[in-house]
């Protein structure tokens, strides 16, 4: 990613955008910081907001015209806030006006022709800049139409303040004077520049068209810049005509500093804005009207009209995403974020953890008005830390080593039907499923083979989903072309996925590989299994697996064979294609375990129902959160061992499940003699305590035992005298492990297990 | 020699179970990617056998690692 790449990245989210009244108003008052302050009776915050953009604030601020309220997004619900009055309110309620910081001077010498509100903007910001001003306006004192309005609407001594300010500010009025075209000619000869206010100089009849809407330059007159035009038959815009002399100021400034007067501009005057603000569920409010009209609003009144401010923001994908809350920014933050911990070329990556907690499971790109992805920019953050050497392998390695079991022999089995070398299906469960002690994988097997025609095999392993979130495109790509050459070989058959994250990496890795739904294919064409167990009574709610939120067939084949069974749903609010993901997508379980529970307790509140899951990992981490969930093959392949309350089986049974299925099958299927099974180097028992420390830890039942075994054949361990326990450690290839243990007529009592990556000298080594 | 503390198990009376010698502190060399370092750790004075504690396995060294990997 360059910095053209990552400013393109950025542009997509639009959280930064104005909110519609910012965007709506010529000088872009910050509305909504300034609604917030009202809010919270921070009269003197709102009216630094007020000071911070508007020229002669305490003029402005009483007679602006009030553009954005018809862009207010609560204007089409109940009504606009009427931002007009609240300035008054804070006007009011804040004393007279304050002298600006202003800039040492410049040296440089600007012209005004013109005392009405433009003249006065360009002089104010002008002078606020350092440049010495000179006002020109006929009669004897500035303020053109201001001096008409009403005192209710804007007191004479306000006016006459702010322009006792501007004296202060190396603004000189000069009145009395006749705005010709003589006068514009000595003042371009005597000035570095010049403002004409259109509307001051009539004589000079100039009209819109003669100026630069950009620039507000007058052609042919260099230096001269020239708007506030009066339209014909339309009320003079008080704050259109401070915009008018804002525009100017700013094009004044930069050809005096001689720099560009055109570069980035877009953005000035009233704009349009991509800002989206979600307003499903406001609840309309009438707007606050004050007791006494003639006075406006007391400073109660205008807190209570401030509260209904929606305060406009997207954050749409934020608010969905326990992942994104978690970091207290938004993606176009975080863009810049990653770019810049992938920048870093010497020292800590504090961001590492950050690009490797995102479950990549799309929700965000679902509920963006503008389409952000977060799993495209973090996918590629973690393809070039890895491109690069640079990714940690606590982000990962555990992971990809559960994966490299389940792609071997210890799993990995790809056969046609018995007595046959091809089929026209190819039921591939997934190495989560297979892991599923409880799983019907044989059942659903047998299920299929009587009710599809043409020949079902069945695939063992892992479809390479997890590498590819780990951005290991080599290891990804590795796995499907070992599949595809089986794929093949077996003629090519459909396959039949019943994890959405296979059938998503089929589709995204093989496209020429087709792939089917479990369910859909249940459902369309083998039928549904007859049971006679008792099938719970109440609603269930579905969680829908997040990789398959884009299979429309596959999540309405869920719906509709649960209500085939007669099971009621409650949807929860984030499902089909807005689905939550668990926690285990995107290796999120395993670079950052506490965020990854905190996504799951969020869906687990989302609904005191029991869940129905389509993905084991989705179960056995909902399980593992304390919420009762079937797998749905639970409920259409009923078995004692299939109890929703059943917990996380862990990494250890898993692997010993998948085992024990690939000779299951090869047993029952195959009828193929397989050797006995070897029993293990030794056998442990380990307390639930103590397991559920090992899972945490990712210390596997192997591992110890692996350790123990050697620990007891060669006698390389320590003893405790006082509790005759042993500990023993033993270095592999990568990571050492260490366990405490009793051994008890031959089976060793685990009590502890851990494990580190330092090589310590003192520490055996397994050989090979 | 190093003056780091010596990380002790939290607990026991350990000794070295194929060599039935007591433990005693001594300097043992760490290493992982592109760091190194020497810590105290109590050894069997015949064979060399270390033992890492639990809490040291878990917590500094955990610490460590993962400081080294994000570098
Ligand atoms: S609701 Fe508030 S932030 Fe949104 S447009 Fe209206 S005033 Fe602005
Ligand atoms: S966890 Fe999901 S919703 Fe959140 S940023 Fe990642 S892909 Fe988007
Ligand atoms: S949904 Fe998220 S990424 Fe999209 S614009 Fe809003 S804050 Fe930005
Ligand atoms: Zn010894």
């Amino acid at each position: 990613m360059d910095q053209q790449g990552l400013r393109d990245i950025e542009y997509r989210c639009i959280q930064e955008e104005q909110p519609a009244c910012q965007a709506a108003c010529p000088l872009h008052v910050d509305v909504r910081k300034f609604m917030g302050q009202v809010r919270s009776g921070d009269f003197s915050g709102a009216r630094k907001t007020l000071d911070r953009t508007l020229p002669l604030p305490t003029v402005l601020g009483r007679v602006c015209d009030h553009p954005c309220q018809a862009h207010c997004v609560r204007a089409p619900i109940d009504a606009a806030l009427v931002m007009g009055s609240l300035e008054r309110a804070v006007l009011s309620a804040t004393g007279p006006a304050a002298k600006p910081l202003s800039m040492p001077g410049k040296g440089k010498r600007a012209a005004v022709m013109g005392g009405d509100v433009s003249a006065l903007t360009t002089a104010w910001d002008l002078g606020k800049k350092g440049y010495a001003v000179d006002v020109y306006f006929p009669g004897d004192a500035p303020g053109g139409h201001l001096r008409e309005l009403s005192p209710d609407t804007l007191p004479p001594a306000a006016l006459a303040a702010e322009i006792e300010i501007m004296g202060r500010m190396n603004v000189t009025f000069r009145p009395g004077q006749t705005l010709d075209a003589a006068l514009l000619d000595r003042l371009r000869a005597d000035y570095d520049g010049v403002y004409v206010e259109a509307v001051s100089a009539p004589a000079l009849g100039l009209s819109k068209a003669d100026a630069d809407a950009l620039t507000l330059a007058l052609a042919d007159r260099e230096g001269v810049y020239c708007g506030g035009f009066a339209a014909p038959g339309e009320p003079l815009s008080v704050i259109s005509l401070a915009g008018d002399g804002r525009r100017a100021a700013v094009s004044l400034d930069r050809h005096l500093a001689g720099v560009s007067v055109t570069a980035s501009r877009e953005r000035e005057g009233a704009c349009p804005t991509r800002l989206f603000t979600n307003t499903t569920g406001v609840i309309p409010l009438p707007a606050v009207v004050p007791a006494d009209a003639a006075a406006g609003f007391s400073p109660d009144e205008a807190k209570a009209e401030a509260a209904r401010c929606l305060d406009c923001q997207c954050l749409e994908c934020v608010k969905a995403c326990t992942y994104l809350a978690r970091y207290k920014g938004y993606p176009r933050v975080y863009a810049r974020q990653i770019y810049n911990n992938l920048s870093i070329v010497q020292g800590a990556r504090s961001y590492n953890q950050m690009i490797n907690s995102c479950t990549l499971c799309g929700q965000c790109e679902e509920l963006c008005p503008s389409g952000f992805s977060m799993p495209d920019l973090i996918l590629s953050a973690r393809r070039d830390m890895v491109s690069r050497g640079k990714m940690p392998l606590w982000a990962h390695e555990f992971v990809l080593e559960d994966m490299a079991f389940s792609l071997s022999d210890a799993f990995r089995l790809m056969r046609a039907a018995p007595g046959e070398t091809t089929c026209s299906q190819l039921f591939f469960p997934g190495c989560q499923l297979g892991g599923d002690p409880a799983a019907s994988v044989p059942a659903v097997y047998a299920h299929l083979r009587a009710g599809l025609p043409g020949g079902v095999g069945l695939g063992l392993a892992c479809c390479g989903a997890p590498a590819f979130w780990a951005g290991r495109q080599d290891l990804a790509e590795a796995a499907m072309a070992a599949f595809h050459a089986d794929w093949e070989a077996l003629g090519k058959p459909r396959v039949i996925a019943a994890c959405s994250s296979c059938q998503a990496t089929f589709a995204r890795m093989a496209p020429d590989i087709p792939v089917v739904s479990l369910w859909r294919v249940l459902l369309d064409e083998a039928g549904l299994p007859t049971s006679s167990e008792a099938l719970p009574d109440g609603p269930v709610a579905i969680h829908d697996a997040c990789t398959g939120r884009h299979d429309a067939a596959g999540l309405a084949a869920v719906r509709e064979i649960l209500a085939k069974l007669g099971i009621a749903v409650e949807e929860l609010p984030a499902s089909g294609k807005l689905a939550s993901c668990c926690g285990f997508g995107g290796l999120q379980a395993n670079a950052h375990p506490e965020l990854a529970a905190a996504t799951i307790a969020r869906r687990v509140a989302e609904s005191p129902r029991d869940f129905v899951a389509t993905c084991s990992m989705c179960r056995d981490r909902l399980a593992g959160a304390g919420k009762r969930t079937f797998h749905l093959l639970d409920l259409l392949f009923p078995s004692k061992a299939a109890d929703p309350a059943r917990p996380d089986p862990g990494f250890s049974y898993r692997h010993e499940a998948r085992v024990r299925l690939k000779r299951a099958v090869l047993e029952t299927v195959w009828n193929d003699p397989l050797p006995p099974e070897t029993p293990p180097a030794v056998r442990l028992v380990i307390p639930e305590a103590v397991r559920a420390v090992l899972e945490t830890r990712h210390v596997l039942d192997s591992d110890l035992a692996r350790v123990i075994a050697y620990a007891e054949a060669t006698g390389r361990k320590f003893t405790d005298a006082t509790t005759g326990r042993h500990l023993a450690g033993l270095a592999g290839a990568r990571v050492t492990y260490w366990a405490l243990y009793e051994m008890l007529d031959g089976v060793a009592h685990i009590h502890a297990g851990y494990s580190h990556r330092m090589n310590v000298t003192g520490v055996d080594r397994q050989e090979g | 020699m190093n003056d780091t503390p010596t990380y002790l198990p939290e607990s026991g009376d350990w000794s070295c179970a194929a060599c039935g010698e007591k433990l005693a502190p001594a300097s043992v060399a760490v290493t992982y990617l592109q760091g190194g370092f020497t810590i105290t750790l109590m050894t069997c004075q015949k064979c060399g056998l270390s033992l890492v504690p639990e809490h040291l396995a878990v917590g500094k060294m955990f610490e460590v690692e993962q400081l080294l990997e994000d570098k």
